[in-house]
């Protein structure tokens, strides 16, 4: 089983904090991580080799530095890195980041699956899963919090919904994006550590990849921002005060009066 | 070449710019401002600069649709179980709203079976006519079905703007239907609105965790299409004795669909679920231990709300991750949320700041959640909340 599960560098964003002059966000030496629901992604990738044999590659498209990320998964049982960088794939939104992974793919080859994390948590669109499954042509499920059985060419999994979850399986290959619900990342063992610390990262340009350079960053993105702006949240919160009691009291009297809550 | 280019004759070194970033890929060198490699092309830069130094390029000649051949106003009206989903009655009235501005029709797009009542609703809620598949096969969602009708429909109407509720399935479908028409999805916008001269619709959305909104456009791709977020718009007070047309289209029902659901379960036992419930009552570590988590169930319950969590407690295992609030978990947006015993981390803020009301409770004074309250109340959730249960039952019972 050949799996390929695709990673995001996103900033840390437990710092964020906003600069309340400017009403900017201040990121402090701007700490890069891997998008923290690409570890459960990395987890269940491992979890399926070590259950039916296999490798797995983690891939991403990104800036250089990127790959110092990518080759601390070696530590936790991932065999390969690899990095999708080239000045042409900037500026990317999701429908051109999805072409360039999926050529990237299609260069790696010889894959039946592919494990993405339910989404970034820098741009929190969940889009490039099912983008990338729609341009390698080949079927999806998103939300996966459990694999119940997986096999040559087969796959049955849970599906978390808004209201519960179903039961859905596909032929491989096909891509999943999972939820943390999924399992429960390792922490890199020491010989992982020094295997990781070995190892070189294999990186890719787009004319490795055979990008078709218009479908590729900017100049592939349907998209464009136009601005952007920090929220203001200038809400005033009206203390109640008084004993346990007398806020409850006070508290139901104003949720009545505006009708938010209503009587039976 | 597309690239980025600051002009170091306009450009007076002012750091405006380097605020702005938000990948720290601006640097000053000689009293300039230089591009890094951090560089994403985001262009954020560009508006910040006051001399009009920034500019990006894109040397982009692809072939581009003649968009002058796409017109109207489509919302996908999800259906679960043979009833139309809330948000796609929040859609049409947001819908209305654009195609009246763009003065073009508002249709909706229905799938499923034996649901011509709930057809005849959308044009109750503001739906011009309605596109009608009647079929057995899709009386459930099904990636690969839905994906292949709906974008059937969009190739052979050509409708301008598309908009999907940001459900687990309108996530799921919108990308994949996107990706197929090579056009632009802005994901989970809470703010929409048309540029009247350049007809584009302007799409606002967060982004990092809710600390900062951008708007969108997708100038030379048709159609626009977005996700919107449950409870973020508002439907129209219904009108029954408005006129539309319910159009069968002919479509080409797919027969070898690979993709098969085989089971659907239903865990969340309330009756409202939380990301559609007009209250919700979240619970925090203030709880002290698990089993008090039942207080935060119960005032949900005489209040007809959901329930809801923290990550920290259900990291700690006391409540099942289905009830997660936050970036991580569900985003809702309700009448009224109480935080009960929540300090307010801003990854928990992300999941619930565009609450209509919010109310917090909590034993610190100094907590984060009282700076995007409504109402606070300082004190021990354990004392407040079984007064407030009190309180409910006797006024609503």
């Amino acid at each position: 089983m050949n799996i390929i599960v695709c990673v995001k560098q996103v900033p840390g964003t437990t710092d964020v904090k906003i600069n309340k002059e400017t009403n900017t966000i201040i990121r402090d030496e701007a700490e890069a991580i891997i998008n923290p629901f690409d570890e459960y992604a990395i987890e269940e990738g491992v979890r399926i080799k070590e259950k039916v044999g296999g490798s797995v590659t983690v891939l991403s498209m990104g800036i250089p530095k990127t790959a110092e990320l990518l080759r601390e998964t070696i530590a936790v049982g991932v065999d390969d890195a690899v990095l999708l960088t080239d000045r042409a794939f900037a500026g990317a939104d999701t429908l051109a980041t999805s072409y360039t992974l999926s050529m990237g793919i299609r260069k790696l080859g010889n894959y039946d699956l592919i494990i993405c994390g339910k989404q970034a948590t820098d741009g929190d669109t969940a889009q490039v899963g099912p983008s990338l499954a729609e341009k390698l042509g080949i079927p999806h499920t998103t939300n996966v919090r459990k694999i119940e059985e997986i096999r040559e060419g087969y796959i049955r999994c849970q599906r978390m919904t808004d209201d519960g979850y179903e039961v859905v399986e596909m032929p491989l290959p096909a891509v999943i994006t999972v939820v943390k619900e999924i399992n429960e990342p390792r922490y890199p063992s020491i010989k992982g550590k020094l295997k990781a610390k070995k190892y070189e990262v294999k990186t890719l340009n787009a004319e490795d990849i055979g990008a078709n350079l218009n479908l590729c960053g900017l100049n592939g993105s349907p998209t464009r921002v136009i601005k952007t702006f920090t929220p203001v949240h200038e809400i005033k919160a009206e203390m109640i005060e008084g004993t346990a009691r007398e806020q409850a009291e006070k508290l139901a009297d104003k949720l009545l009066a505006m009708r938010f809550v209503k009587c039976r | 070449m597309t690239g980025i280019e600051i002009s170091a004759e306009k450009c007076v070194g002012c750091r405006l710019c380097i605020k702005e970033c938000m990948f720290n890929a601006i640097e000053i060198k000689d009293k300039k401002a230089v591009i890094n490699e951090n560089c994403s092309l985001c262009g954020a830069c560009v508006p910040s600069c006051k001399f009009d130094a920034i500019r990006i390029e894109s040397d982009k000649k692809q072939e581009t649709v003649d968009i002058t051949e796409y017109n109207g106003v489509w919302v996908f009206a999800e259906q679960k179980r043979g009833a139309v989903s809330q948000v796609a009655f929040e859609l049409l009235g947001e819908g209305r709203k654009l195609a009246d501005a763009l003065s073009v029709p508002l249709s909706a797009v229905l799938f499923g079976s034996n649901l011509q009542d709930e057809a005849n609703k959308l044009i109750a809620y503001g739906a011009d006519n309605v596109y009608y598949v009647d079929h057995q096969s899709v009386e459930h969602y099904n990636d690969e079905s839905y994906t292949d009708i709906f974008v059937q429909l969009i190739k052979k109407y050509k409708p301008e703007i598309v908009l999907i509720g940001a459900t687990t399935y309108g996530r799921s479908l919108a990308p994949r239907a996107a990706s197929r028409l090579n056009t632009g999805l802005t994901a989970d916008c809470t703010g929409l609105r048309i540029d009247p001269e350049k007809r584009l619709m302007l799409q606002t959305r967060p982004a990092f965790g809710g600390n900062l909104m951008a708007t969108i456009i997708c100038p030379d791709h048709r159609p626009q299409m977005a996700t919107v977020r449950p409870k973020v718009m508002k439907p129209l007070e219904p009108d029954y004795s408005r006129n539309g047309e319910i159009i069968h289209p002919d479509v080409i029902i797919p027969a070898d669909v690979k993709t098969k659901v085989l089971d659907s379960v239903q865990t969340v036992c309330e009756t409202v679920s939380l990301t559609e419930a007009d209250i919700v009552v979240s619970g925090g570590r203030g709880l002290g231990e698990a089993k008090n988590y039942a207080l935060v169930e119960e005032l949900a319950r005489v209040l007809g709300g959901a329930a809801g969590a923290s990550r920290a407690i259900v990291d700690a295992g006391w409540v099942d991750y289905s009830r997660q609030v936050g970036q991580t978990g569900k985003t809702v947006g309700p009448k009224v949320y109480f935080a009960c015993g929540i300090s307010g981390a801003v990854q928990h803020l992300a999941g619930m700041s565009s609450s209509d009301i919010i109310i917090a409770i909590n034993k610190n004074p100094d907590a984060p959640i009282f700076k995007i309250a409504t109402y606070g109340i300082v004190g021990d959730v354990l004392e407040v909340l079984p007064e407030l249960i009190k309180k409910f039952r006797e006024r609503l019972d």
